[in-house]
């Protein structure tokens, strides 16, 4: 298996819409195959077209407000002694996370579709969130998809959806978290696929999902590619991207640009929610080696029991709370050219916390488990290593579990 | 020789009906139950579909998605699956069988090692709900090797052209899922409509038996007497839960149910 150079990754995938000849694919019902089809011919179309690139950029820029910032964490940096420790603040975007970049994509291509509705799922609530802002945005009709058990944890989240006038269906099936979203959603699309555009909230999902997602949450490394040159004058010798995995948007997203540099001068990380410490629960089958399954019309690394079954997955961050994990990451684990690890619960507590206490940032529970790797290793580097961590979410949503988990006070001065 | 669902095929034909197909999941409510189920319904039915429960269903709807969650509550493995169809299979009036399933099942029991199990559990035919055509190619190639009917989908999104192409490629059975829904729901387009469709595929491939499914219960059942066959499954599935519901015998209220709607189609 080998990643190519000169290609876009998204772009890798054979015919039948495998990376590396076993990861991805389109496992759907016929019912949907014709839909994807359609989905496939208008983004191939689209994704070349310099209008429409013109248009994404417009909304990207005067909406959404790209560039985010990327910033020096020079307390944190000084704390921790090392590696100088830098953020690209994704969460400046407009709604507070990159799901906004795949929510705008997607209501601009069911615009052009001719679409009147379009339905997404959820976990932490930003993905839906970002997708009512954008359906309000463009004048699509929303319905929003939502475990039950993600409702009552997130929300700030739920409360904005609804304020931009989106459908927040509540799921209660299976274990009533994402993955039982995605599933219900999906249902929903091969009921409804004539008159309605789906929008995978994340780079999971059948084939044109993950390329549609992929390109979309890439803006952050165009970004931040050109604020690097500014920075240094060129692209550093040491450069470590660490960004937390669940189904691996912002991820994959952050790290697109730098894909063809050689991993020794850009090296990937990923960081899993390795769920709570004394639970054998979790949600990083790339960290522990899960084996390949269908999910959601993909194959993919994915946790399961010996039948098949999917299996419950636990962590403190609803965002993270997925069984699975994007093709394009089993791709790059495969090939090599990203190195995965996970963190627990409450090595992401413990990093939110050193985090508010040095920089006047706020990353949500996501992003933590990706500072609370990077913050460990970046001791052992070298002061000429680069270390950035995308903070990809604000912790405003997470206001509730941190007062539980922390205390009022602590929520409260930060 | 002729697979056992090409048999029952010609037998409904021959009294000028279609052949009843009726769907439960493996392991609704227990192993043992739904053995008991599979028996007594199949004094009625001319071809069983067994579900092999999965708990990321895309495809099903809520009355399916709630006996599976039950069977799998209650513990069914795959293991179970085979050996409920092996029991049934050595029972009196035993039909011709259909598992019915998402793929991630048969990828992680070895599609090699899956179509040899079905082959000796005695399966006759087989629906892979997520592997579509031409994912399945290769898969249904190995199905008919073994003599077993690898049963293609067809849905009214798919294309003429893909239509030409699926049917080419497909055994002797094929399913037309009659309307854009997951099991179970209300029929939302007309008989007629979904005769159409019907007729178009018999049209490019007459001699393939073409069966429909999809939001076919009690009360819509008897506007499709003139097809090949029909398939009944979310209402036998609701069926169940109510009795349980009512702490009433599934097997006894499940029999007379698909005893009324074998009547329907004389």
């Amino acid at each position: 298996m080998k990643l190519k150079k000169g290609i876009p990754v998204i772009d890798q995938g054979d015919k039948l819409g495998f990376w590396g000849g076993k990861f991805g694919g389109n496992f759907v019902p016929e019912t949907l195959k014709k839909p994807i089809e359609d989905l496939e011919i208008l983004f191939n179309k689209l994704k070349n077209d310099k209008n429409f690139i013109k248009e994404r950029d417009k909304y990207f820029k005067n909406w959404i407000g790209s560039p985010t910032r990327f910033i020096k964490l020079h307390n944190l940096t000084k704390h921790v002694g090392g590696a100088q420790i830098w953020s690209k603040v994704v969460s400046d975007a407009n709604g507070g996370a990159h799901k906004i970049y795949n929510a705008t994509v997607h209501c601009l291509l069911a615009k052009r579709s001719g679409k009147k509705v379009i339905i997404g799922d959820t976990g932490a609530g930003y993905a839906g969130k970002m997708l009512s802002m954008a359906a309000k945005k463009f004048g699509l009709k929303c319905k929003i998809f939502m475990g039950a058990k993600d409702i009552k944890r997130q929300q700030p989240n739920v409360k904005a959806m609804k304020k931009n006038g989106a459908d927040v269906i509540p799921v209660y099936s299976g274990s009533q978290t994402l993955v039982d979203a995605v599933s219900e959603c999906m249902r929903y699309w091969v009921a409804n696929c004539d008159t309605t555009a789906m929008c995978v909230g994340s780079t999971v999902g059948p084939a044109i999902f993950v390329r549609i997602c992929g390109w979309s949450t890439s803006q952050i490394s165009r970004e931040l590619k050109l604020q690097l040159l500014n920075e240094f004058g060129s692209i550093p010798k040491k450069l470590k991207l660490y960004n937390c995995v669940g189904g691996g948007s912002s991820s994959f997203g952050f790290w697109n640009e730098f894909m063809d540099y050689n991993k020794k001068q850009v090296e990937f990380i990923g960081v899993e929610a390795g769920g709570p410490a004394k639970s054998k629960k979790h949600a990083a089958p790339l960290t522990y080696g899960s084996k390949i399954g269908i999910l959601h019309g993909a194959a993919q690394y994915v946790n399961q029991n010996d039948d098949g079954q999917i299996e419950e997955t636990e962590s403190i961050s609803a965002g993270l709370d997925y069984p699975g994990i994007s093709p394009l990451h089993c791709f790059l684990k495969d090939t090599k050219r990203a190195r995965y690890t996970a963190a627990s619960d409450e090595d992401a507590l413990k990093a939110y916390q050193i985090v508010t206490k040095y920089e006047n940032l706020r990353p949500s529970l996501e992003p933590s488990h990706a500072f609370s790797v990077a913050i460990k290793e970046a001791k052992k580097f070298s002061k000429d290593t680069i270390v950035i961590i995308n903070s990809c979410g604000d912790a405003y949503k997470d206001r509730g579990i941190l007062e539980k988990k922390l205390g009022k006070k602590y929520v409260k001065s930060n | 020789m002729l697979n056992q669902i090409s048999i029952a095929f010609k037998k409904a034909k021959n009294e000028k009906r279609p052949a009843l197909l009726t769907y439960t999941v493996a392991g609704d409510n227990s192993k043992k139950q739904s053995l008991e189920i599979l028996k007594s319904i199949s004094k009625y039915a001319d071809i069983l579909e067994v579900g092999v429960p999965h708990n990321t269903p895309v495809a099903d709807g809520g009355q399916i998605q709630t006996s599976s969650y039950r069977a799998i509550k209650n513990g069914i493995k795959m293991n179970d699956i085979f050996k409920i169809i092996k029991d049934f299979k050595r029972s009196k009036n035993s039909k011709p069988i259909i598992l019915m399933g998402y793929y991630n099942m048969i990828y992680q029991y070895g599609e090699n090692k899956f179509v040899r199990e079905c082959k000796k559990s005695g399966v006759n035919g087989l629906i892979v709900v997520d592997l579509p055509w031409p994912e399945n190619k290769v898969f249904s190639k190995k199905c008919k090797k073994n003599s077993i009917i690898f049963i293609q989908l067809l849905s009214p999104t798919t294309s003429s052209k893909r239509l030409k192409s699926i049917t080419k490629d497909s055994h002797d059975m094929i399913y037309y899922i009659s309307m854009l829904s997951t099991t179970g729901g209300k029929l939302k387009v007309s008989p007629k409509e979904i005769l159409k469709n019907y007729n178009k595929i018999k049209y490019i491939s007459p001699k393939k038996n073409c069966v429909i499914g999809f939001g076919i219960t009690e009360k819509t059942i008897s506007n499709f007497k003139n097809t090949d066959g029909i398939v009944v499954g979310s209402q036998i599935c609701k069926e169940i839960t109510r009795s349980l519901n009512n702490r009433q015998n599934p097997v006894i209220n499940v029999s007379k149910m698909v005893g009324k709607l074998r009547k329907k189609l004389s």
